[in-house]
């Protein structure tokens, strides 16, 4: 087999070695009723061309030559030749987390850019070196900012992200941690402030508000702020298009920051591999989940990186650990790295303006459910209330429309979410006002 | 010591920070020109958009290409070599899995398409599910969790739904001493106080301790088996028996399935629920810490409490179920790390059933080869038979004033990533070294030699291996110091400090 580097002369060699004649001696000590009684029920192993062909026939049963106008949480952008390039190098792809500093120095200094990067990018002081995904980091945003007020209750807005906010409930539901839910206002589709207001009280620990939010409309973070600020309780602020801190002026009023890097450079890839992140305020660093990597120096006072503070994490401090986490999303936050460093400064604000732009465009051109400013995401009414009807007829003309929203939000069953990138042309998006006209 | 063994010393490039090759105007993109009308960002509303993002870098693609391969170079990795950390499994990542990660329709899937135009990715989801099902003898699968740590908390969570629908999702949950730190801090995320067992002298779970500790106020046992010492647990089957007579449930940590691939499945032994680290037993790569994927299986009983959507079969067809009513809910958005998924499929297609035996033993082989040769300079503190990794202690060295980390930081020296120092806690100094079966056995004897060389150095001049690393770019980095005033971001020269360069 040719991952397995050894003739049988050399196995032989070995087990001669050890005092043993054959491989099964290896396991004769195991209990007998433990041991399998038949070969695995599954094929033999197969050629890398036969592997090969087989994932290219699955592909082409996916959809494939579609414009598409999906987001709600993962986005279609470009991703720049290099992210592979530099991802795919062994030194890279094949480390493990780099506990052993004098060998990993390239994985740690990539981390400490990544959390500088996202720190310019949120407005925070520290950020740490990737949680999953967006709809995991919220739940762990939600227990770091419950220990820090010593209270147990959290208000999520109903227009986060409806899969984030299910996440939340699995995690905290268990741990004792009330959720409750504030109403977005019919009309503009952003939080309704004063429905926000009636849940904060002296037990919250935190509100969740996602801005650009589900239906793409941007959140008033300084109003949002005082409600939570005003009860004692922290603010954490919520992303899943990271396309959008090129445009948008951070939120510094939230006491916590998380969302979802996929936009950055990630295939969307079904769903995952993505990567999330989760940054906040200096006084709140030892609270923080996940891995931290800080700048120090060696022996001899080179300038060194290591991973730090690790006296929060699992393997430490066991059951009362920050969290549970230990694997992360390293490789997904270098690639992400690597984006923001191709894109930089300027690129990063010609990318958000160029999304901002389409999907005005596309959103000038349909009948809008909301009012208010929105930045590559928005809501419209579909042609006769029936997206389904409205999307069966854009895959005739290859493209696949926004997502039908009844079965997230019954009341808006007439809607669709579309999105809208540098990477949708003109041509397409004159195609679905036709349709949907 | 250059030119020995594995390695010698060559040029390596120096390198700065990013932001410290930033220069305004420089850039590394091009956008094609926008074919609607570029809309003014106050569209955004009042105060909503933002000036610019200060300090963030400007930097040529040049030098983004350089830079990030000359940081690669301070890098060690599998391709580089053995990598024996126990507990890790870190054997060779096969590149045709990343080939087929980027495969066109499965790399653009978008999770929101229409299930009829995805009808490829959800075949190859269930192929995995049906694969770690008969490989783990277990009748329902989840790859939805995203590492292992995730797949735990998704398990503890399937046992409490379980026993909540019973009528009492009951208070503790029980772990061995030996257990990985991810254990406790799982159980106590899902709400169960823990309670630490102490292994035996064999480096087992003692089923006597066991017993005494079990009641009904106990909701589940965590056990990992191979154990983090190396060893299959002997009492596996009455462990289980003990914990199923007080209505409990048997949560296994799957962090060492590569010894068991093909030889033992942990349904046919009494475990009621497990996790899988598809970056470990799979293949998978590590990326420096991530993305894994932490596939569940459990037992019948438990899958009415699967999270999530399901994947299920219809008229031909897959589709995803939502509507479960005893679900856990959903542990994280979408469908799992579907691209990690893939390349565990990918690696489990090119061994099929009989190849993935021979994977495993070859890993046995390798751990007790290892184990043989190393084990007249090092001490075993436990006899018990080796599975796929192997702990020493360095009790021996230690009287001579050289720690596990000392003896690891040497190692490096020859041109080796260390094996896991100071873990597991059971054994002081441990020294756990986990080869895989991807070794060739010319690998694994100059990793002995190297062993074996600073066997003997500590034995004549312990103080020099006591400053190793010495052919390393930075050595010995103070970590204590990075705790105490940490700096964990980059931040521009202030002016008055500019003026003074």
């Amino acid at each position: 087999m040719r991952y397995l580097p050894k003739s049988d002369s050399e196995r032989q060699e070995m087990l001669a070695v050890i005092g043993m004649k054959s491989l099964d001696e290896l396991h004769a000590h195991l209990p007998a009723d433990a041991v399998m009684k038949r070969p695995l029920d599954l094929a033999p192993g197969v050629s890398e061309y036969e592997i090969v062909d087989f994932f290219k026939a699955r592909g082409a049963e996916c959809a494939s030559g579609y414009a598409s106008f999906l987001g709600a949480g993962v986005y279609a952008h470009y991703r720049p030749v290099m992210c592979d390039v530099i991802a795919s190098r062994g030194e890279f792809l094949t480390s493990y987390t780099p506990y052993q500093a004098e060998m990993a120095q390239g994985t740690l200094m990539t981390i400490f850019e990544f959390q500088t990067m996202i720190c310019q990018l949120t407005g925070m002081d520290v950020a740490n070196a990737s949680m999953y995904d967006g709809s995991t980091a919220v739940p762990e945003a939600a227990m770091m900012a419950c220990r820090i007020t010593g209270r147990d209750k959290v208000v999520v807005a109903r227009n986060v992200h409806p899969e984030y906010r299910q996440v939340l409930d699995t995690y905290l539901k268990r741990q004792g941690l009330p959720v409750e839910t504030a109403a977005y206002d019919a009309k503009r589709g952003t939080v309704d402030l004063d429905d926000l207001a009636r849940h904060v009280d002296g037990h919250t620990a935190a509100v969740i508000v996602q801005s650009p939010n589900f239906f793409g409309g941007i959140e008033h973070a300084a109003a949002i702020a005082e409600i939570a600020h005003k009860a004692g309780a922290l603010l954490i602020w919520v992303f899943t298009e990271a396309v959008s801190l090129g445009l948008l002026e951070p939120a510094t009023e939230a006491d916590i920051v998380c969302g979802e890097l996929q936009s950055f450079a990630i295939s969307p890839s079904y769903g995952g591999p993505y990567a999330g992140v989760i940054a906040t305020k200096e006084k709140f660093i030892r609270q923080i989940p996940g891995r931290l990597v800080g700048e120090t120096r060696d022996a001899d006072g080179r300038r060194a990186f290591c991973l730090t503070l690790s006296t929060r994490e699992q393997h430490i401090r066991r059951e009362k650990a920050t969290s549970n986490i230990c694997t992360n999303q390293a490789l997904i936050a270098l690639m992400a790295t690597v984006f923001m460093s191709v894109y930089g400064k300027q690129g990063l604000r010609e990318l958000a303006t160029q999304n901002l732009s389409k999907a005005h465009y596309l959103g000038s051109r349909l009948p809008l459910r909301f009012e208010g400013p929105f930045f590559n995401e928005f809501v419209a009414k579909a042609k006769g209330g029936s997206p389904a009807a409205q999307n069966a007829l854009l895959r005739e003309r290859k493209i696949l429309g926004g997502i039908p929203l009844g079965d997230f939000y019954p009341e808006l069953a007439d809607c669709a979410l579309w999105c809208a990138t540098e990477m949708n042309k003109k041509t397409e998006m004159d195609v679905v006002a036709e349709v949907c006209a | 010591m250059s030119g020995t063994g594995k390695t010698v010393q060559v040029l390596n490039q120096n390198e700065g920070l990013l932001f410290e090759q930033s220069s305004p105007g420089k850039i590394g993109y091009q956008l094609p020109p926008l074919d609607v009308p570029e809309v003014d960002p106050k569209v955004l509303g009042a105060g909503n958009a933002r000036a610019g993002i200060e300090d963030f870098p400007e930097v040529s693609e040049v030098e983004v290409i350089r830079h990030f391969t000359r940081l690669s170079t301070w890098n060690y990795g599998i391709d580089l070599g053995l990598f024996p950390l126990g507990s890790c499994t870190m054997k060779y990542n096969p590149r045709v899995n990343e080939l087929v990660a980027r495969t066109e329709g499965l790399a653009w899937a978008h999770p929101y398409q229409p299930e009829d135009l995805s009808q490829g990715a959800m075949e190859i989801t269930a192929q995995l599910e049906r694969a770690i099902g008969e490989i783990t003898g277990m009748e329902s699968v989840t790859l939805q969790p995203a590492a292992g740590a995730h797949g735990e908390m998704t398990g503890i969570l399937l046992i409490r739904s379980y026993l909540e629908k019973q009528g009492n999702p009951r208070k503790i949950v029980l772990v061995p001493d030996s257990a990985h730190g991810t254990n406790p801090a799982t159980a106590a995320m899902v709400g169960y106080e823990v309670r630490t067992l102490k292994s035996n002298d064999k480096g087992m779970v003692d089923p006597s301790t066991l017993e005494a500790a079990m009641s009904e106020d106990v909701a589940a046992f965590m056990v990992t088996n191979p154990n983090t010492v190396g060893v299959f647990e002997e009492n596996i089957a009455q462990i289980a028996a003990i914990v199923h007579a007080k209505g409990g449930q048997v949560y296994m940590d799957g962090a060492n399935m590569n010894a068991l691939v093909g030889l033992a499945r942990p349904g046919d032994f009494g475990m009621d629920v497990m996790h899988l680290n598809l970056h470990k037993t799979m293949s998978t790569p590590h990326g420096g810490g991530g993305p894994g994927a932490g596939a569940v299986a459990a037992r019948a009983h438990l899958e009415p409490f699967m999270p999530t959507p399901r994947l299920k079969q219809v008229n031909g067809s897959w589709t995803w179920d939502y509507s479960r009513p005893d679900t856990i809910g959903k542990v994280r958005a979408f469908y799992g790390n579907f691209g990690v998924l893939v390349r565990a499929l990918s690696y489990i297609m090119a061994h099929g059933g009989p190849g993935l035996r021979t994977a495993t033993m070859d890993a046995l082989l390798n751990a007790n080869y290892l184990r043989k040769r190393l084990e007249p300079y090092f001490d075993l503190p436990y006899q018990s038979p080796s599975m796929h990794e192997v702990v020493f202690s360095h009790s021996r060295q230690e009287k001579k004033g050289a720690k596990t980390m000392d003896i690891a930081k040497r190692l490096i020296d020859y041109g080796f990533h260390p094996y896991t120092t100071a873990f597991p806690m059971i054994v002081p100094g441990a020294m756990m070294i986990e080869p895989t079966e991807t070794e060739p056995k010319q690998e694994l004897d100059l990793f002995v030699d190297a062993m074996v060389a600073i066997a003997k150095e500590i034995e004549t001049d312990p103080a020099f291996v006591l400053k190793a690393p010495y052919n390393t770019r930075v050595s010995r980095v103070d970590e204590t110091m990075a705790a105490r005033k940490p700096i964990l971001r980059w931040r521009a020269p202030s002016p008055q400090s500019r003026a003074a360069d």
